[in-house]
């Protein structure tokens, strides 16, 4: 297959390995954040850990749109969604999300009219099907699916299509990763840069992570050699004490960005004052709302969302995981009240999600190492 | 739920019910770990008591004196065609297949119909025809049958269960128990087909592939296999709904044994690791109807491999692993790189990732 078995050679990547070993200075331990879940779930994968030395130590980063997903948003959609004229749709990502009340899936297993949809056109294609009927797509993810979301609107506004709407949980990676430098308890080294993101917004606005806060970051591909080139490439900046911006995934990432995508976005969104970051709290100005002139397809503004608000469970920690303060395992929820088939944190629920990918890929692995070799 | 496995009846103390969910959600029956957790919290208590036997794909009773394996599956496809084979096709091979894979020869099946009223009498005809088809091919006789209408809306389009009695083929004995550390695992060819094939058949996608399911009888393997090596065989099964992954998860569970697999010995097609890569799904999850597992003593394992690989169909076996100790319970895979990551049954139905 082309364009993914040249990036996981195994020859190559043995050899980049090897890089990484030699170029890591063993009195020295690397704190190097992913950003986005999708490197999350390659790293785990492809058992990337394994192959890396030990004192370079991957954190998982916040990139993952669903794992950042206020509860409370997941109520508001679902609550919408008891009008039988209204038909929710939303990505398959979302389905099996908790709510309160349970999660679309679940929903739709008690008789509610959910849909999986591929893109919120497929979307607007179920509103044109269903003229009958309100179709709601809920729309979550960064600036990687905003685009497509702001082009179906256009969509619908230019065909006049009134019986859909979109429920914007759009979010930005910037200010999430500026909330994860500001924590106090944060200390990392590095960052491995969202790749799909990156397709759109481009690498500018990464300059300050690197001028501002000095730390080097490299936007990665999601094959294992991508990941692993990325990390040799941000070791090579640390060695030489530099920090810069560096565009590893430049068959996909323009330096600029998608022209068409940024501008289908300004017309159609608008920075929100503040947005509620499951785990992180409110970031201002982190997340996109929909423009006045879109109003007539704005879940929020077509019908009285009810606004609600759900705390967290106590013991669940999934804003220091989310942060990289806790490994997915240290926190007291781990494995026990909360796993993949009954998550209590979101970041169970995705399997980009780390607490979800290190349960699937490495929590056994590790308990019966465990076992096998008593500490 | 295929092969519960009652020996006899139990009629043994009352095992408590440990099933807790408040109803029932579309992941029971997907094949995966709730499924797993509905049979045995809920429905092994009541009808089996404590001392029941591992699930197996079909269940041993005795009829005058005679071994005799049985099983039950019920079949609700959509669409009820798609390329390489229709709901009719696989409600015969789907129950031919549980009964090879626990190492019994299909004698006889019977089937039952659910239909709705206003389905065609055309898309009926040809899924009898389809049948009979199938079941010719495979060598088995239908026995009888029932039918019932529901009303327009309650059922979609048709349902059949399909009910099978095989004989066992003589010198071979299939038991999780009997799995031990160093025994062989061999694949009989290339998985994801079936279920990539349904995915796309649905129409949901925008995806077109030059992909037919793999529905098929596996008994002629079965039969070849158990032939040259039946002493050496521990395990079979087809991985169905959950793919590999469940299957080889149940089999860890059930013989208390890990199951180790070389990632780049797993035979998948291109056009199906193109779909699973874009749509974020792992092919050792997807749905099979045509392959079967394996897993045999080690100085059996080249005697078994040859006889799958001479016979027609099962040129693209494969040994994708072996049986060690640790970690117990646990499937776990090693990559091209030295890496290795746990494989977990399935946790609901297969959904796509796109953000």
């Amino acid at each position: 297959m082309r364009f993914v078995d040249e990036f996981r050679d195994p020859e190559v990547i043995t050899k980049t390995a090897e890089e990484i070993r030699r170029l890591a200075e063993p009195s020295r331990h690397y704190r190097i954040m992913e950003v986005c879940g999708g490197h999350t779930h390659a790293i785990y994968r492809f058992g990337l850990k394994d192959i890396l030395p030990s004192n370079v130590e991957l954190i998982h980063g916040p990139g993952c749109p669903v794992c950042v997903l206020p509860m409370g948003r997941i109520d508001d959609g679902l609550a919408l969604a008891q009008d039988p004229d209204v038909i929710f749709s939303a990505f398959g990502d979302m389905m099996r999300v908790p709510g309160t009340q349970g999660s679309p899936l679940e929903h739709k297993a008690r008789g509610m009219d959910v849909r999986i949809v591929y893109s919120p056109s497929d979307a607007l294609k179920l509103a044109k099907a269903n003229p009958g009927k309100h179709v709601m797509f809920f729309a979550i993810g960064f600036e990687t699916t905003a685009p497509s979301s702001a082009l179906t609107l256009m969509r619908a506004k230019a065909e006049g299509i009134r019986n859909f709407s979109l429920f914007c949980n759009h979010v930005t990676i910037i200010p999430a990763i500026r909330a994860i430098l500001d924590s106090p308890d944060m200390r990392l080294d590095a960052f491995v840069g969202p790749g799909h993101v990156s397709t759109v917004i481009g690498c500018r606005p990464y300059e300050w992570i690197a001028s501002k806060e000095g730390r080097p970051i490299v936007i990665s591909g999601f094959e294992p050699l991508d990941i692993l080139q990325s990390i040799v490439m941000l070791l090579r900046q640390l060695k030489s004490g530099e920090a810069k911006v560096e565009n590893q995934y430049k068959r996909v990432v323009p330096w600029e960005g998608n022209r068409a995508a940024l501008r289908a976005m300004a017309e159609v969104f608008q920075l929100r004052p503040y947005f509620e970051w499951r785990g992180l709290g409110f970031i201002s100005q982190s997340a996109l709302g929909i423009r006045d002139s879109y109003a007539d397809w704005d879940t929020e503004r077509r019908f009285r969302v009810p606004g609600v608000r759900v705390t967290d469970p106590k013991a669940a920690q999934c804003g220091e995981v989310l942060k990289g303060v806790l490994k997915p395992a240290q926190c007291k929820l781990f494995g026990s009240e909360c796993t993949p088939e009954h998550p209590v944190g979101a970041l169970m629920v995705s399997s980009e999600g780390s607490c979800a990918a290190y349960y699937n890929y490495e929590h056994r692995k590790a308990m019966a190492t465990s076992l096998a070799w008593p500490a | 739920m295929a092969g519960l496995k009652p020996e006899p009846a139990a009629a043994d103390a009352p095992a408590k019910v440990r099933f807790r969910d408040p109803q029932i959600e579309m992941a029971h029956g997907a094949g995966g770990i709730a499924s797993r957790r509905l049979i045995e919290g809920l429905f092994a208590p009541i009808l089996f008591g404590s001392s029941h036997e591992p699930l197996g794909d079909s269940a041993t009773v005795h009829v005058a004196g005679a071994r005799v394996a049985i099983t039950t599956d019920c079949f609700v496809v959509k669409p009820l065609k798609f390329a390489g084979g229709s709901i009719g096709e696989l409600a015969i091979n789907g129950t031919v297949n549980d009964l090879a894979v626990s190492g019994a020869r299909p004698e006889s099946i019977v089937a039952t119909f659910v239909l709705e009223a206003g389905l065609p009498t055309d898309v009926l005809e040809a899924e009898i025809r389809a049948m009979g088809e199938a079941a010719r091919q495979a060598g088995v006789a239908i026995a009888g049958g029932d039918t019932k209408v529901v009303e327009h809306g309650q059922a979609d389009l048709m349902y059949i269960t399909t009910t099978g009695l095989g004989s066992f083929l003589p010198g071979v004995h299939v038991n999780p128990r009997s799995v031990r550390s160093g025994d062989k695992v061999l694949l009989s060819g290339p998985i994801g087909d079936h279920g990539i094939t349904i995915l796309l058949a649905r129409g949901e996608l925008d995806l077109d592939a030059d992909l037919r399911s793999d529905t098929r009888s596996v008994f002629p393997l079965v039969e070849a296999m158990v032939r040259e090596a039946g002493p050496g065989i521990r395990w079979m099964r087809d991985p169905t709904r959950g793919g590999v992954a469940t299957s080889l998860n149940e089999l860890a569970r059930d013989c208390g044994l890990s199951v180790h697999l070389i990632d780049d010995t797993i035979p998948v097609r291109d056009t199906v690791r193109g779909a699973c890569e874009l749509l974020g799904l792992d092919p050792l999850h997807i749905a099979n109807e045509g392959q079967f597992l394996a897993v045999v003593a080690p100085e059996y394992a080249n005697l078994a491999l040859n006889a799958l690989c001479q016979t027609a169909g099962g040129e693209a076996a494969v040994m994708i692993g072996e049986v060690c100790e640790q970690p117990a319970g646990s499937v776990l895979i090693t990559t091209e790189y030295g890496g290795s990551r746990i494989i977990d049954m399935l946790v609901g139905d297969p959904l796509p990732r796109i953000c």
